[in-house]
């Protein structure tokens, strides 16, 4: 599987997102500068975690205009899978490719730990060779993952299982304690309709390797690589 | 020319900096206030055009760019 990994001013977790694709799972992997305008040839993409543009204006405010979007409206649109991590989560919201968009954490803090989510929809691409109800453990670093949308979105989320991955106990439940920064519903993660585009606040590209004794994030790209559901292209 | 634009979370939209910023408000003795929601002040330079033209612009600009109409509202002023 060919993947296309974006690369923005100021992204920078695009190496890790590279290194577990091309040297774990032994992919043809890719950088795609921002300023390019095909992606021709790629069967994935991820947008990776970062302060794109410094987070000026809002975080994805100005990558969702870079000349390379375009293409990626096309691609997600025509079905290509699409993994938003972190900012590139920002961005794909930003570009309304998922619906809602991201407050400053409750706590105005920048929260960077290991946190746990459930999986609450397997029916994804890049969440079917999971179990459902699995709960990962991933980490998260970011100052706005406050996940916010209006109370008919967030019903259309629910309704069509647009809620992928929600924070929990260890135990998966489902808790305010357990909602590190504040988001609606406990949401980590959210896909759209058609379930090829993933935004997600965790880094599954930070723990898929098991240098520090977890590999919980493997199972979102073993997924991908195994996944019926997507039509490769 | 000029646009000053003005950049306001939507009412309902949980504000954390203006929460924190009238605790500290509070602190400093002005217990008058009720409530603080923080937001952007935008100053736009413009070639010279009709005021009509100018404000559809910068409404487009608003709509596309420098706001995100999910979570924030916007309002301007233009002149000449």
């Amino acid at each position: 599987m060919r993947f296309g990994i974006l690369v923005f001013p100021g992204s920078n977790c695009d190496h890790d997102c590279y290194h577990v694709l091309k040297h774990l799972f032994g992919q043809p992997a890719e950088f795609i500068w921002h300023k390019e305008t095909s992606l021709h040839g790629y069967d994935a993409l991820v947008i990776p975690g970062g302060f794109s543009y410094g987070d000026y204006l809002r975080t994805g405010a100005i990558a969702q205009y870079s000349p390379i979007m375009k293409s990626v409206r096309d691609f997600a649109q025509a079905g290509g899978p699409v993994l938003g991590i972190c900012n590139g989560f920002q961005i794909l919201l930003e570009a309304g490719l998922l619906p809602g968009a991201m407050l400053r954490n409750r706590s105005l803090k920048f929260i960077c730990k290991d946190v746990f989510v459930r999986v609450e929809n397997t029916d994804t691409p890049f969440t079917e060779a999971i179990p459902h109800g699995r709960v990962l453990r991933l980490p998260i670093a970011h100052a706005e993952g406050n996940y916010y949308a209006d109370p008919e979105t967030h019903r259309t989320l629910l309704e069509h299982r647009q809620v992928v991955f929600r924070y929990c106990t260890s135990d998966g439940r489902i808790t305010e304690e357990a909602n590190p920064n504040g988001s609606l519903d406990g949401i980590a993660g959210i896909c759209n309709r058609a379930g090829n585009v993933l935004g997600m606040m965790p880094h599954p590209e930070r723990c898929s390797e098991g240098l520090d004794g977890n590999t919980d994030g493997r199972s979102i790209f073993q997924s991908l690589l195994e996944n019926r559901t997507v039509g490769r292209r | 020319m000029k646009a000053r634009v003005y950049v306001t979370l939507k009412n309902g939209i949980l504000d954390p900096q203006g929460k924190a910023v009238q605790q500290s408000l509070h602190h400093l003795g002005y217990t008058v206030i009720k409530g603080v929601r923080l937001g952007k002040y935008i100053e736009i330079e413009l070639s010279p055009m009709s005021l009509e033209e100018a404000k559809r612009q910068v409404a487009e600009m608003c709509q596309k760019l420098l706001t995100n109409t999910v979570i924030e509202d916007f309002r301007f002023e233009v002149e000449g």
